[in-house]
C-alpha cells in the first residue's frame, strides 16, 4: 500500500513525485486520469483546436455520418448534424461549457456550503439545529423542479443553471463541514487560540479551515461528475445552457428524433458525457478511499 | 417516540410553508405574471383589468395570504393553454401514471440493488463483486436522458421487443422503469454492499456466529437488518432522484406523467400549471420525508429512547 | 497423573495460521499444540500481537477470508477435526459444542434486536430443554444474575450498562450448554469492580455446569484466579505451558518469567516495577531460531536455531534451549 495522504499534498512536488504518485495507480485509474486530463485539455484549448466553427453549419454536409461509415467524410470525424455543424467541434465546445459550470458550481456550492457547514458546527445550539434541518431539506430536494421554475419564469440562462445546481450541491459541503468542525472543536489546540484571545473568525480561518479540508477536496472530486450529468439532464430538458450553444445534453436533446437514421448525433456527444463522468467518478472513488475510506459508498 | 414524530410533522408544516413563500416569490417578483398572461399583443387596459383581477394591486402579504388560501383549498389557478382548466385537475389526471412508474422503479431498485448489494458483500472480491461494482459505476456515470434513448433504440426500434413509448400494458413498463431505476439501483448497490461489508466485520456478527446461527440467518438477519439503517436514510434522496428523472424519463418515453406535465407546460410556457406541478411535487416530497423520518426511528431503536 | 490418560476434549496438534494459503506467507500463530481436558480451565497468556485472539477465533473458524486459507493443522474435538469441517458442522460445533465471549462485550450485541431475540435465537437451536422459550430466557438472564430479567428481555442493548451487557452476552453464549468456553479478554472494557465480578460469575457459571474455559488473556493476576493450566505465547508461538502453580513457581522460560515480573504486587512499589525491554516483533519481522532471543538477557549463539518443545517437569513444556532453573522471587 502506498502512504495514504501523501498524494493531495504532493501536488508541487516536481517530476520524481508525478512519476511516483503514476506508479502507485492501477490501470483503470491511469486511463481515468489521462482521459480526465485530455478533457480538461480540450475544454481549455477549445476554441483553438475545433476543426470547424461548432456554431456554422454546411447544409451541404448535413446529417454526414462519422468518417470510418460509409458516406463518411475525414474532415468531419464523428459526422454532422442535421444543420451541417461539425459534432467533434460541437463536443469540444461542449466540454469547455462543462467545465466551466463545473468550475464555477462547485466553487459557489463550495464556499457557499463550507462556510453554512463550519458556522453550524462551531457555534453548534439552535444555529446548528436550524441550518441543519436546511441541510437535511436541501440534500433531497429535487433540484429539477427549481430549474422548471426560473426556466419558466426568466426562460433558459448560463446564470440560472449555475444557480440552481449550486443550490441542490451546497448541503453536501455543509454536512461534511459540520461533522469535520464538530471532530475538531474541542481539541486542545483550538481551545489553546480560543483562551488565547483569538476571535471566533480566525480561529476558523486558521485552525478548523486547514484540517477539514480535505475532506472537502474530496467531495468537490466526487461532485464532479453530478454536476456534468446534471447540467447535461437540465440543457437536455431545454432548461440548462440556452441554444445554440453546444452543450452535451442539447446535443442529445437535438439527435433524439434522428435516432433511427442518423444514430451518431445521440451516441457521439452521449458516450463523451459518459466517458468523462465515469473517469471522474473512478477518480473520485480512488481519491475517497485514500483520504478518508469511511466516505466510500456513502456519498450519493 | 411520538413527540419525535411530532416534532418532525411540524418542522415538515414549517418546510411547505416555506417552500409556498419561495414558490410565492418566485412567480411574483422575478417575473411579470400578466406579461406571462397575456402574452405580447395585450393593450395597456388588458393589462390593468388582469392586474385587478388576480389582485396584483394590493400588498405583497395580502397577496401571499391569498395565494395560500387558494392554494389550501386546491385552487392552483387555471392552465393558460390546456382548455383553461383547473392545474390541479391537469396534476390529478396524469399523477396515476407517475407514481406506478416510480412505484415499479422503486421496488425493482430495492429488491435487486439490495439483492445484489448483499450477496457482492458476502462473495468479497468475487465475479459478483465486481459486477456490481461495475454496475455501481455506469448506473453513478450514464444520465437517464440518454439511458433512456440507448434502451428505446436497441430494445425497441432495431430489436422490436417492446414499444418505444405508451402507456398501458406491462410491456410499457419495462423500459421507462429500467431508466429511472438504474442510478438508484447503483446507489442501493454502493451502499448495501459497503454497510453489509462494515456489518459482516462487526462483534455482533462473529456472536450470532459463535452461537451457532446458520449463515443465512447471520446475513439476512443480523447484517442486512443493520445495513438498511443507511438504506433508508437515503429514501428522500432516492425520492428526489426518481422526481429528477420522471421528468426526463417521461419526456423520453412520452410518459403521460406529471414530469411530462411540467415539461410540456414550460414549453408552452403555461405558468399556473408549472407553479401547480412545483407545489404538488414539493409536497409530495416533504410527505414523503417526513415518512422516511418516522420509519427510520421505527428500525433504529437507538433512535426511539432520544427525546 | 490419572487426569492426563483421559480422552483430551479437545487436541489441538501443530495448528498454524497463515496470511493466505501458500505455506510461505507470513504465520501468524505457528505449530500450536494444545490439549484441553473437560472442565479444565486453561489460560493463555501473551502480549498483545502474539496470535492469542486468532487462536481462540481459529477454534471456532471465525478467522477472515484470508487467515481462513491460511489455516493448517488439526484440531480435534472429540475425535472430529474442527479444522475439515463444513459449515453444517460448524453451526453444529457452535454454540452448542464450543461457544466464545467476545473481546468487546460493548459491541457483541446486536443494536437492532431486544435482549430477548436474541437470546431465544440460540435457544431455539438447543431443544433437549423443557418449558416454553420465554421462560427460558427468563432463566437464562437469571443465571448470570440480572434483575427483573423478564422486563430486560425487551429491552435493547443500548438502555443497558456494560456490565449488564456482558452478563448478557455471557448468558448467550452459554444458552446451549457448551463443554467448552472461550473467553477472550472479556473484561478489559470494564472497570475494575465489575470485571471482579464478572469473573466471579464465570467461575461459578464453569463450576455449575462443568465445563472446560481457554481464557485468553494479558494478566497473570486473572490467570492466577480463573485458570488450572497456563500456556505462554509469544510471537505466535507457544513458548511454555504447565500447571498455574508449577509456572508461578518455577518459570522455565525468559519470557514467562520476565511477565511474571512485570505483574505489579502489594509490596512492590510501582516506580520499581521491571519491564521487558523492546517490544514483540510484526508478524512480518518475527526472528530466526527463538523468538525470544532479541530480547532475552541471556541470548547466545545456540539461540538462532529453533529450540524444540521440551517437557522440562511433569505436564510442564518449555520452548527454550537454556531454561531458568530455581525458584522464583529470590531477589
Amino acid at each position: 500500500m502506498v502512504d495514504t495522504s501523501s498524494h493531495v499534498r504532493r501536488s508541487g512536488g516536481g517530476i520524481g513525485a508525478i512519476y511516483r504518485f503514476w506508479k502507485s495507480l492501477d490501470w483503470p485509474l491511469r486511463i481515468a486520469l489521462a482521459l480526465l486530463l485530455v478533457f480538461v485539455l480540450v475544454a481549455v484549448l477549445g476554441p483553438w483546436i475545433t476543426p470547424h466553427d461548432p456554431l456554422k453549419g454546411y447544409l451541404r454536409a448535413r446529417l454526414l455520418p462519422p468518417a470510418w461509415r460509409d458516406g463518411g467524410d475525414w474532415s468531419y470525424v464523428f459526422g454532422t448534424d442535421r444543420l451541417g455543424r461539425d459534432i467533434l467541434s460541437r463536443i469540444i465546445a461542449g466540454a469547455r461549457i462543462s467545465l466551466t459550470v463545473c468550475v464555477l458550481v462547485i466553487a459557489i456550492a463550495g464556499v457557499l456550503g463550507t462556510m453554512i457547514g463550519t458556522v453550524a458546527g462551531y457555534f453548534g445550539g439552535w444555529c446548528d439545529r436550524v441550518l441543519m434541518r436546511l441541510v437535511d431539506l436541501a440534500l433531497s430536494f429535487p433540484v429539477i423542479l427549481l430549474a422548471l421554475l426560473l426556466a419558466a419564469i426568466s426562460g433558459p440562462s448560463f446564470t440560472n443553471i449555475i444557480i440552481v445546481i449550486s443550490l441542490t450541491l451546497w448541503s453536501q459541503y455543509a454536512r461534511m463541514a459540520r461533522g469535520e468542525t464538530l471532530k475538531i472543536r474541542n481539541e486542545d489546540y483550538v481551545d489553546l487560540a480560543r483562551t488565547s484571545g483569538l476571535s471566533d473568525l480566525a480561529i476558523i480561518r486558521r485552525h478548523i479551515l486547514p484540517n477539514i479540508a480535505p475532506a472537502l477536496i474530496v467531495i468537490a472530486t466526487l461532485q464532479v461528475g453530478i454536476v456534468i450529468v446534471l447540467e447535461a439532464s437540465l440543457s437536455f430538458l431545454g432548461v440548462g445552457v440556452p441554444p445554440p450553444a453546444p452543450s452535451w445534453g442539447s446535443m442529445v436533446a437535438d439527435g433524439r428524433s434522428y435516432i433511427a437514421s442518423a444514430w451518431w448525433l445521440c451516441m457521439m456527444p452521449g458516450s463523451a458525457i459518459v466517458i468523462t463522468v465515469m473517469a471522474v467518478n473512478l477518480l473520485g472513488d480512488a481519491l475517497a478511499d485514500r483520504i478518508n475510506p469511511a466516505l466510500r459508498g456513502r456519498n450519493i | 417516540m411520538f413527540r419525535i414524530a411530532a416534532i418532525r410533522a411540524i418542522e415538515a408544516l414549517i418546510a411547505l410553508l416555506l417552500m409556498s413563500i419561495v414558490i410565492f416569490l418566485l412567480s411574483r417578483v422575478t417575473g411579470d405574471p400578466v406579461a406571462l398572461l397575456l402574452g405580447d399583443g395585450a393593450t395597456e387596459a388588458d393589462k390593468i383589468k388582469l392586474t385587478q383581477d388576480l389582485g396584483l394591486d394590493q400588498p405583497i402579504i395580502a397577496q401571499y395570504l391569498t395565494f395560500l388560501s387558494n392554494a389550501l383549498a386546491g385552487d392552483f389557478g387555471r392552465s393558460v393553454t390546456a382548455g383553461n382548466q383547473p392545474a390541479l385537475h391537469l396534476i390529478m389526471a396524469r399523477l396515476p401514471a407517475s407514481l406506478s412508474l416510480a412505484g415499479v422503479a422503486l421496488a425493482f431498485t430495492m429488491v435487486v440493488g439490495i439483492l445484489f448489494g448483499v450477496i457482492a458483500a458476502v462473495r468479497h472480491n468475487s465475479i459478483i463483486d465486481f459486477a456490481a461494482r461495475l454496475i455501481a459505476l455506469i448506473g453513478q456515470s450514464v444520465p437517464s436522458f440518454w439511458l433512456g434513448i440507448v434502451l428505446m433504440y436497441v430494445f425497441a426500434v432495431q430489436l422490436g421487443w417492446l414499444p418505444t413509448s405508451g402507456y398501458g400494458q406491462w410491456q410499457h413498463y419495462v423500459l421507462p422503469a429500467a431508466t429511472l431505476g438504474l442510478f438508484t439501483l447503483a446507489a442501493i448497490t454502493r451502499l448495501v454492499r459497503s454497510s453489509m461489508l462494515e456489518a459482516l466485520g462487526s462483534e455482533y456478527i462473529k456472536l450470532a456466529r459463535v452461537k451457532g446461527l446458520s449463515e443465512r440467518v447471520v446475513i439476512w438477519k443480523h447484517a442486512l437488518v443493520n445495513s438498511l439503517i443507511p438504506v433508508v436514510t437515503f429514501m428522500g434522496t432516492f425520492f428526489a432522484v426518481m422526481i429528477t428523472g420522471a421528468v426526463i424519463v417521461e419526456t423520453v418515453f412520452s410518459w403521460p406523467g406529471i414530469g411530462r406535465l411540467a415539461y410540456e407546460s414550460i414549453l408552452a410556457r403555461d405558468f399556473p400549471v408549472v407553479q401547480a406541478v412545483v407545489l404538488v411535487i414539493t409536497s409530495l416530497f416533504i410527505i414523503a420525508n417526513l415518512l422516511v423520518d418516522i420509519l427510520y426511528v421505527v428500525i433504529d431503536p437507538r433512535m426511539r429512547s432520544r427525546g | 497423573m490419572t487426569v492426563s490418560e483421559t480422552l483430551p476434549l479437545l487436541d489441538i496438534r501443530s495448528l498454524s495460521v497463515r496470511l493466505g494459503a501458500g505455506p510461505g506467507s507470513p504465520a501468524l500463530i505457528e505449530s500450536i499444540d494444545l490439549k484441553f481436558r473437560a472442565g479444565e480451565t486453561l489460560g493463555l497468556v501473551g502480549e498483545s500481537g502474539s496470535g492469542k485472539t486468532t487462536l481462540g477465533m481459529a477454534l471456532l473458524r471465525l478467522l477472515p477470508p484470508l487467515l481462513n486459507r491460511g489455516l493448517s493443522g488439526q484440531m480435534l474435538y472429540q475425535g472430529e477435526d474442527i479444522a475439515q469441517m463444513d459449515q453444517a458442522g460448524l453451526t453444529r460445533i457452535r454454540g452448542g459444542e464450543i461457544s466464545m465471549i467476545l473481546q468487546d462485550p460493548m459491541a457483541s450485541l446486536n443494536p437492532i434486536f431486544t435482549i430477548g431475540n436474541q437470546l431465544k435465537e440460540g435457544l431455539r437451536l438447543h431443544a433437549t430443554q423443557n418449558g416454553s422459550l420465554e421462560e427460558r430466557a427468563i432463566a437464562a438472564l437469571e443465571s448470570v444474575r440480572i434483575p427483573s430479567p423478564k422486563a430486560r428481555l425487551h429491552n435493547h442493548p443500548h438502555q443497558m450498562s456494560g456490565g449488564m451487557r456482558q452478563r448478557v452476552v455471557g448468558a448467550i453464549s452459554l444458552t446451549r450448554a457448551p463443554r467448552l468456553l472461550i473467553a477472550d479478554e472479556p473484561t478489559t472494557s470494564l472497570d475494575v469492580t465489575i470485571q471482579y465480578q464478572f469473573l466471579e460469575l464465570l467461575k461459578d457459571l464453569q463450576k455449575r455446569a462443568s465445563m472446560a474455559m481457554l481464557f485468553i488473556t494479558h494478566d497473570f493476576g486473572v490467570v492466577a484466579k480463573m485458570c488450572d493450566r497456563v500456556a505462554v505465547m509469544y510471537a505466535g508461538q507457544i513458548v511454555e505451558q504447565g500447571p498455574v502453580r508449577e509456572i508461578f513457581r518455577h518459570p522455565k522460560h525468559w519470557y514467562t518469567s520476565a511477565l511474571l515480573d512485570s505483574v505489579p504486587t502489594l509490596d512492590q512499589a510501582l516506580d520499581r516495577l521491571p519491564t521487558i525491554s523492546g517490544s514483540p516483533p510484526a508478524v512480518a519481522a518475527r526472528p530466526q531460531g527463538c523468538r525470544f532471543h532479541p530480547r532475552c538477557p541471556n541470548a547466545r549463539a545456540k539461540c538462532l536455531e529453533t529450540p524444540p518443545i521440551a517437557e522440562i517437569a511433569p505436564a510442564h513444556d518449555v520452548r527454550c534451549w537454556f531454561p531458568l532453573d530455581g525458584k522464583r522471587g529470590a531477589a
